[in-house]
This record gives C-alpha cells, sequence and structure tokens, in this order.
C-alpha cells in the first residue's frame, strides 16, 4: 500500500520550536523482538553518521545489536549515482543478536539511486521511507529509473511512507541564517530524529550528542537538533505512522557495556596486552582500507605505553615493527591483503630471527586490489602458506566486533611466550560493524608474562625453553648478551650462520614444532550443539554470527546439527579432528571460495563440503539456514 | 645519550678493534674492500671506546650486508633492502641505542631505495654506511644503479642503457642532514668520516667508494691510483678554500647557475689568488650549495670527498618523544580502565558498576 504523506498544515517548520517531546500523547506503540532498519544515501548524505548515533542510542537502551555499514570504495562518486549510495544496517533485539540481520524492515532510502541500489533487500511489506525531494527528474535518470516508482505502483509490495526530508528540513531551518548548502547538510538528522519516533528512542541523549559532537559550531549544533527534533515531530504530528515501535532490553550478562566497532576493539585489545605484560607497543603501519582506523585510533593512545610509526609502505611498516619487537617492545602492524602480500618476506624474516610480532589482516575482497571496502575470507590460505620455505605461523581469527578484543590479546599473548610471529584475521565485515562490548574487569584478564634473558652465563642464542621450544628475548643494552641474528640459516644451538644440511633440516622441523606446540595453550573448542550427530558446521572468524543464528533456528526445529567455530587456524585444535569424524557430514561455510574447507581435507581425511559466498556480503542466516535444511533431516525433539 | 658514553668499568687500558670483532671467521673475498671498512670501524669504536652492548648493526643482503656479523655488538642482518626500516623502528623504540646502518649500492639504492631516502628525510639518528662498489657482487656480477653508462656486465652485455645514482645527490635530495664521501682505501680520511658521523645527530650518510676485485675490480682506480689521486679528487674540508691538484695549485670557482670551472691559484699572470677561491662550508642551510659539490664528477671535475653537508635538525625519534611528553607528562601510564571506559558506556543487569 502506498500512502502520500501531505504536509502538515501548520508546515514542518512549527514543531521544532515546541516543547522537547519527551512523552508523546496519543502513542500507540507495538512491541517487537526484533528489528532490522538500513539508511541509505548519498556518500555525501552522512548515513553512516545517522546509522552510528542511531545505533549509539539503541545501545543505551540496552538492546543486543550488530551493524553492518557498507560504503562505496569512491570517497565521493558522482552525487546521485548508483556507485555513490552508501549505507548502514543494523539489527536490535530484546534477545541475543548475531547478525546485523538478513533483510530490513524497515529501509530509509535517501534518493533514486539508494531506492533503486537497496529496495531488493527490504522485506516485502516492509517499511519504506522516501526522500521525495530527491526524487527530481535528474536523480532519477542518474539511477537509471525510467519512470518514478513513486508513480508507477512499483513499490506496491511496500509500506511506503513519502517524506520530503529536503524541503522540510529547509522549512524546519529557514531562520537559523544558515546557507541552503548547510542546510542540506541537516537532512540526515531529519531523518533520524524520523527514526527516532518510528523506534520509540529517547531523544535527550541524542541532543547532547549532538552538542558535544559540533560544540566548537554551536550555530550547526542547534541547527543540526532542530531537524533532528523536526524530523522526531514530523513523524508524531503527521499521521503517517499508525504506530511506533518498540523493542525492549535484552537479557545480556550483566555488567558494564559500550558499543564497540572490530577495529577499535582490535586497537584497545593492544593496549590492554601492552597493559597485561607491561611491554611497550610499537605499532608501525601504512594506510590501507578497511585497516587504517586501528592506526589512527592508536595514535592517540601514546598516554597507555603506545608509540606509532606511519611508515613510507607495507614492507616498511612491519619492518619498524619488527625492529621494535628486537628492541624489546611488542611491535605490531595491520594492513589488509595487498598489504600483507608485501609483508611476506618479512614474515619469513620473523619467523627466522623467533622474535615477538602480531600482524593483524583486516581482510578484504581481493585478488589485486578488489573490492576495498568489502568483506571476505579469502586470505586464510596466504596467511597460512603464503611464503617462500618451510616458514610456519600461528594463525588465528576473530568471530565478532568485540571479540577483535579478546583475539588481539591472545594474538599478544601466543607472540610473546612462543617468540613467533602470529597473524590475526579479521575481516571488513568485523572491522566497521559493531556490537555492545561487555567491559572487561582487569582481573579477568590474565597476565602476559614476559621473561627478557639479562645473564650472559652460559647464553646460546638458539637455546630453547623445553616446553615452548621459544628461544630466549634479549633487550639490546643489556650487558654481556651481545649478539647477532639474521636470515640466514643458523647453527640449532649458537645461531651461527650454518649451511650445515641436517641442521637445517632440524631447524626447520624445530620451528615446525615450536608452532605445533601452540596448541597446548589452547581452551576447549568453541561447540554449540552435541559433540556427534548428523551435521556439524565448521566455520572460523566472522561468519561465527550467522552460523550461529541459523544453527539455532535449526535445532529450534529438531535438526541434528552443531556448530563448531574455529579460533585457532594454525595449528588447529588438537581434538578437532576426532570432532569432524563424528559427524555424519561437516559443512564448512566460508566467503571464499572454499579454503578451509581444503586443509580440513588435507589435515584430517573427511569429506567435509564446502558452501561459499564471495560477494563481498557476510552470509545471510536464511541462505546457511536452507543449506543446513538441505544436509538434514527434521526430526520430533527428544 | 647513551651512545656518546665509553664503556663503563672498563679497565683504562687501551682497546684495540680486535674488541670489537666478533667470534665469526669473515667471508668476503681475498682483497675485498669491505675488510679495510671493517677495520676502520672497528678501530674508531676502540679508540672513542663505544659501549658494544647499546650498539646495534643492522644489514639487509648484500657482500656488505654481512658485517654486523664481525662486530661484537649487537647486530641484525635482515632481508633485501630492508635495513633502514627495521632500523628507523628500533631506533624510535629505543632511542638510547646507538644504530648503524650497513647497505651497498644495490641493497641501498635499488631494492630498498624507497627506504633509505625515508629514513633520511626523517632524520633519524641512524648512521648510514653506503659501500658503492658499482656491481652487484653477491650474485655474481650484474650491473647495480650506480654501475656507469655502457659498462658491459653479465646482465648488459651491450652495456648498461640507464643512467647512475650519485648517492651523495640522492641523500641530499632526501633531506640529509650529514652527508659525507670517503674511500675504503684511505683509511684516515675514513675513520674522520665515521667519527664525525657518529657525533652527528640524526641520519648521518656515508658513501664509501669501495673496491670488488672479483666482479668490478679497480671500480674507483681513476681517482684513487696515487699518479692521479691529487688531479681528480678534491678533499672537502670546512673552512678551507676547495682546492685540489698537486701541492693544492688549483681551485674551483662556480659560476651563477653552479657550473665548476677550475682554475690555477696563485699570484702569477693568469692565476686565480687563493683568497678568490671559495671557502667550503658544510653548514649552509640550504642543501643547494651541497647539491652543487654533489654533481661534480670525473671527468669533467675532480670528485669531491669528505663532509659535503652537516646541520642540525631536530631527529624525528625527539619530537616522537616530545610528543610523548605533552601527553604523558610523568611518563606514568594512563589506567587502562579509563581506555575501556571511553565514550558512551550503560549498565545491564545487577552486575554492572554504576557510572
Amino acid at each position: 500500500m502506498t500512502t502520500q504523506s501531505p504536509l502538515s498544515p501548520t508546515g514542518a517548520g512549527a514543531p521544532a520550536g515546541g516543547p522537547l517531546p519527551t512523552q508523546p500523547k496519543n502513542r500507540s506503540v507495538a512491541e517487537r523482538e526484533s528489528v532490522v532498519i538500513r539508511f541509505c544515501g548519498d556518500s555525501g548524505d552522512g548515513m553512516q553518521l545517522t546509522g552510528t548515533e542511531f545505533t549509539r542510542v539503541t545501545a543505551l537502551a540496552g538492546n543486543d545489536l550488530s551493524t553492518l555499514p557498507d560504503f562505496p570504495a569512491e570517497i565521493r562518486a558522482p552525487a546521485g549515482s548508483i556507485a555513490g549510495v552508501s549505507g548502514y544496517q543494523l539489527q536490535f533485539s530484546s534477545r541475543e543478536v548475531f547478525t546485523p540481520g538478513d533483510q530490513p524492515h524497515t529501509l530509509v532510502a535517501m534518493n533514486p539511486a539508494a531506492l533503486k541500489a537497496n529496495l531488493a533487500d527490504l522485506v516485502p511489506g516492509g517499511a519504506l521511507v522516501v526522500n521525495t525531494g530527491a526524487f527530481t527528474k535528474p536523480n532519477l535518470q542518474k539511477a537509471g529509473y525510467e519512470s518514478n516508482p513513486l508513480e508507477d505502483g512499483s513499490l506496491a509490495r511496500y509500506h511506503v511512507h513519502q517524506v520530503d526530508v529536503t524541503k522540510l528540513t529547509a522549512l524546519a531551518l529557514k531562520d537559523t541564517g544558515l546557507s541552503s548548502k548547510e542546510i542540506g547538510r541537516c537532512k540526515n538528522f531529519f531523518a533520524l530524529g524520523l527514526a527516532f519516533w518510528m523506534y520509540n528512542r529517547p531523544t535527550e541523549p541524542e541532543i547532547e550528542s549532538i552538542k558535544q559532537k559540533f560544540g566548537k559550531k554551536p550555530e550547526l549544533a542547534d541547527a543540526n537538533i532542530k531537524a533532528f527534533l523536526a524530523g522526531y515531530n514530523y513523524g508524531e504530528t503527521a499521521e503517517i505512522f499508525t504506530e511506533s515501535i518498540e523493542v525492549k532490553p535484552a537479557p545480556i550478562a550483566a555488567g558494564t557495556y559500550r558499543n564497540i566497532m572490530g577495529n577499535s576493539a582490535t586497537a584497545i585489545g593492544l593496549v590492554t596486552a601492552g597493559h597485561l605484560s607491561g611491554l611497550d607497543i610499537f605499532f608501525a603501519g601504512y594506510p590501507i582500507t578497511p585497516a587504517s582506523s586501528i592506526l589512527h585510533e592508536l595514535s592517540n593512545y601514546r598516554a597507555y605505553g603506545v608509540t606509532t610509526f606511519q611508515c613510507e609502505d607495507e614492507i616498511a611498516a612491519i619492518g619498524a615493527a619488527l625492529g621494535g619487537s628486537f628492541g624489546g617492545q611488542l611491535g605490531v602492524t595491520a594492513s589488509s591483503g595487498p598489504g600483507i602480500a608485501l609483508k611476506g618476506e618479512f614474515l619469513g624474516l620473523a619467523v627466522s630471527l623467533e622474535l615477538p610480532l602480531v600482524i593483524i589482516n583486516v581482510q578484504r575482497g581481493g585478488p589485486s586490489t578488489g573490492l576495498p571496502t568489502k568483506t571476505e575470507q579469502a586470505d586464510l590460505l596466504q596467511a597460512l602458506y603464503g611464503r617462500n620455505g618451510e616458514c610456519p605461523i600461528p594463525v588465528l581469527a576473530a568471530m565478532t566486533p568485540a571479540d577483535c578484543f579478546d583475539a588481539t590479546i591472545e594474538a599478544c599473548r601466543v607472540a610473546v611466550k612462543h617468540m613467533t610471529p602470529v597473524l590475526l584475521l579479521t575481516d571488513g565485515y568485523l572491522a566497521n560493524g559493531s556490537e555492545p562490548w561487555l567491559l572487561p574487569k582487569k582481573s579477568d584478564l590474565a597476565p602476559i608474562e614476559v621473561k627478557f634473558r639479562t645473564d650472559p652465563t652460559g647464553y646460546e642464542v638458539y637455546e630453547r625453553d623445553p616446553e615452548t621450544l621459544a628461544r630466549a628475548w634479549v633487550r639490546p643494552g643489556t650487558p654481556g648478551l651481545a649478539h647477532r641474528v639474521g636470515g640466514l640459516e643458523k647453527d640449532a644451538l649458537t645461531g651461527n650462520v650454518s649451511y650445515d644440511p641436517v641442521n637445517h633440516e632440524v631447524m626447520c622441523q624445530t620451528r615446525a614444532d615450536k608452532v605445533a606446540r601452540v596448541a597446548q595453550g589452547f581452551g576447549k573448542l568453541h561447540l554449540t550443539g552435541p559433540d556427534h550427530g548428523e551435521l556439524l558446521v565448521c566455520g572460523w572468524g566472522s561468519t561465527y554470527g550467522a552460523i550461529a543464528q541459523s544453527v539455532e533456528l535449526a535445532r529450534a526445529e529438531g535438526r541434528q546439527v552443531s556448530h563448531v567455530h574455529l579460533r585457532w587456524l594454525n595449528p588447529l585444535h588438537r581434538e578437532l579432528g576426532a570432532l569432524l569424524k563424528r559427524f555424519d557430514k561437516v559443512l564448512v561455510p566460508e566467503m571464499n571460495l572454499g579454503q578451509l574447507v581444503k586443509v580440513l581435507r588435507a589435515e584430517f581425511l573427511v569429506d567435509a563440503q564446502s558452501f561459499t559466498k564471495v560477494q563481498g556480503k557476510p552470509f545471510t542466516v536464511s541462505e546457511l539456514k536452507a543449506r543446513i535444511d538441505q544436509l538434514t533431516s527434521q526430526k520430533e525433539r527428544s | 645519550m647513551s651512545h656518546t658514553t665509553t664503556m663503563e668499568g672498563a679497565a683504562p687500558i687501551k682497546l684495540t678493534r680486535k674488541d670489537y670483532a666478533s667470534d665469526q671467521d669473515v667471508r668476503w673475498c681475498p682483497g675485498c674492500g669491505d675488510y679495510a671498512i671493517l677495520a676502520q670501524v672497528q678501530k674508531v669504536f676502540a679508540d672513542l671506546r663505544l659501549e658494544r652492548d647499546n650498539t646495534v648493526f643492522v644489514s639487509g643482503i648484500g657482500c656488505s650486508s654481512r658485517f654486523p656479523y664481525y662486530m661484537n655488538t649487537y647486530g641484525v642482518h635482515s632481508i633485501h633492502g630492508r635495513a633502514p626500516a627495521i632500523a628507523s623502528g628500533l631506533k624510535v623504540a629505543r632511542p638510547e641505542l646507538a644504530v648503524w646502518v650497513v647497505t651497498g649500492d644495490g641493497d641501498g639504492l635499488s631494492i630498498g631505495g624507497n627506504h633509505l631516502i625515508h629514513a633520511i628525510r626523517r632524520n633519524i639518528d641512524l648512521k648510514i654506511l653506503l659501500f658503492n662498489n658499482r656491481i652487484y657482487g653477491l650474485t655474481k656480477g650484474q650491473y647495480s644503479p650506480t654501475s656507469e653508462l655502457g659498462k658491459r656486465t653479465v646482465s648488459t652485455p651491450h652495456g648498461v642503457p640507464d643512467r647512475p645514482f650519485n648517492p651523495v645527490a640522492v641523500a641530499l635530495g632526501a633531506g640529509a642532514t650529514f652527508v659525507a664521501r670517503a674511500f675504503d682505501t684511505d683509511t684516515d680520511h675514513l675513520q674522520a668520516m665515521l667519527r664525525r658521523a657518529h657525533a652527528h645527530k640524526g641520519t648521518a650518510f656515508i658513501e664509501i667508494y669501495q673496491n670488488c676485485n672479483v666482479f668490478n675490480d679497480g671500480a674507483f682506480e681513476h681517482l684513487a691510483e696515487k699518479k692521479v689521486h691529487d688531479e681528480r679528487v678534491i678533499a672537502l674540508e670546512h673552512g678551507k678554500p676547495l682546492l685540489f691538484g698537486p701541492g693544492k695549485s688549483k681551485g674551483l670557482r662556480f659560476d651563477a647557475h653552479g657550473r665548476a670551472t677550475a682554475v690555477e691559484v696563485g699570484d702569477g699572470p693568469g692565476q686565480v689568488p687563493v683568497g678568490a677561491i671559495a671557502c667550503h662550508d658544510e653548514s649552509v642551510d640550504s642543501a643547494g650549495y651541497a647539491f652543487v659539490l654533489s654533481q661534480l664528477d670525473y671527468p669533467t671535475s675532480p670528485v669531491p670527498i669528505g663532509i659535503f653537508r652537516a646541520v642540525e635538525r631536530p631527529t624525528y625519534e625527539q619530537t616522537v618523544r616530545e610528543q610523548a611528553r605533552k601527553v604523558a607528562p610523568t611518563g606514568a601510564r594512563k589506567d587502562i580502565e579509563t581506555l575501556w571506559r571511553q565514550g558512551d558506556t550503560w549498565v545491564a543487569g545487577s552486575g554492572g558498576d554504576a557510572e
């Protein structure tokens, strides 16, 4: 049904000046368990800000949530073009949320291109809010519409709310003295206000946030607050939304929370590892999407014992980080696939020098420059094998945005304990997605033990700890321990250059054993469901949310399906092989063309099946569920 | 500043270069110029009684890059071209260490050119010794980025088609605060350059002309040979006129465009009085003057050795330290919990603590 939205006779400017709408009258509120909403518009429309602001207040309201920003690789593609469409989706719920949601229930489209690019995802019967002010002939043409979809009946499947956001914002701000260009930039806050009304969010925290955000330009703060309230009041006044929707707080674990994006959790995890180890963090990086924000964030944390160094290229970044580690700090670098490719030779040197080093790959679509702003898991085999020689490196992956914190600390812990480079895989979906993060308590986090050797008596550079096979870490400046290390093969004890054939084999085997022994420190496998049955879904990394939810749905139908999610990709968990063999079928969903499945088949001789997606987008719950349904029989629950 | 201090507690006996030699056999080809350079570095370290334990030698790949193995200090023999990257990270992380980089014309100017220029640009307090033998030795005789145009090598049987880099000009172009040139065989002069590099605060770059008697024998014989040395080489000395030739009988004059002309110096007819010859000034603020000198080359001009430029600028690591002092004046770390609690937080359930 298409609803026309007449302007309220008083004009939209009027409510903006009125009292704060904290107690709307005559509100009919419907309760929902979960809502998926997507804001989309031109990249210049400020949709990322709209999305993050809505998310912030939703988190404060106590909902569990998950977000997925989706923006173009171009900074500013031509205005109004499909290429320039930017979107932000979030799911919030009164119960546990695993993903940003398959399909939005509500789509806010600020221009025709945004409508065209996003409409297919909206659930039939979903609410569609369109900014009619942007549906001009030139914009329709740029979006490739031959006729105006608002008029040709093509939107009949949806609950359409036509709102002239452009005009209403202009009316609300006509007395502010701002230029029409500046007024145009406030549209997103009108849309945000409207969304706040629709989902019954409190306005006060947002007004405070706008004041803070635009603190230096009070006239812009005032204008945005006016636009925001105009949008909110419009929702209340215009009588086009018959009811607003309430999503009650989720019963999540007790504690203090904040909303956190994956890259932020990674950065804070690194600083926390510095706290737990007492080591200074030396982070060297080179700008690359979608990893750069780790560098940005860490550069603000100098007072927490972090030094950041923006290098001339990716190679220098890992080199400088390794130099920091040789110097006795914890060297860290972060990049994405193309940058990791450049770092490959240095990864080999780090393996040879046996120094701690943490390398973070925020994966994106490949090959080559690929899809810089889209997500993918196609760098797994690069992480496991992408180097010359026998060159084992521990590899782990984060599962959710907040889990990037834990995974990062784990990476640092292993790097220091085992004197090895460690590769941490996250991806664009985790990096830019967000969810509530339960703040840790200091007492919950075990210290990271660091032992610098200071005793020169009997020092041999490659003498090893009998348990971990790690060699000793010596800070330059330590009296009597001056020594040389290098990338040439070295004697298994003294570290002096050695071309001895048997020694080389011993060293290759020892380096492999050392990495294999990392598995001694693993906790339990992350298993949901029984440890045997019809189907095991085995995933890794950011597919966690979608797999967890689809498995939960299938189990609720009585299907015999379990889910194991791998924290470590190298070495593999010592119980994994036996677990895989206790199921009739194994399904391995991955956002690549089947990489983990190759490893599992090779390592364990199991007939694991692959389920893949390489569209730059995460799996949806429904597509995973459909695959699970095909592979399992529905039984009565016992 | 501990890299300027001496070995504490050491007996006041004279140290020798053997005190800075590691227990490893030196494996360069017999007759290689690298032996002479190693000896002079060890000699200078002994004379200055530098602390072995606070010194790190970092190198890349190539003949010269074996250098760290032979120094009884901390050392990293890394990968091709990347020594400045490791050294930069090390020095920024641990500014109190003395960090020396040993590289060659292939390692430093070809595969590692980017790291070299950026280390120099940042003025990180590294001592960079570039051994220039104008050939790839370790890979057996291919032409390098400093090989002469037209040179026949295993990879250029028809002659080198590309024009060479001038390492001194590259360093100056990258904004180097200290640039010098020396010969491997001129031991006293090389020692003097090493001492000055050691004393400099900031990136100190020394190009060392070095012979490869296997793949490019006589690389600099046209300059080094006694008979022609005075005629073809001009030693730059701060505050002294730009004189060269037998008995310093010639001087250099420059026109408004930086073109050099050699003139006879003296008070006779057709000669230029020594007072009219410009005095060398290594401290000129602009790098332009040093760059003009860097362009002097055989056979059109005598080739300068000595210090082209030595100016004081803040080092990268000093600036970073000062920034750190501003955000953390006491040096104490902020409480990690403050970081966790940045931004909006909320409490769920009963276990949360009040904000």
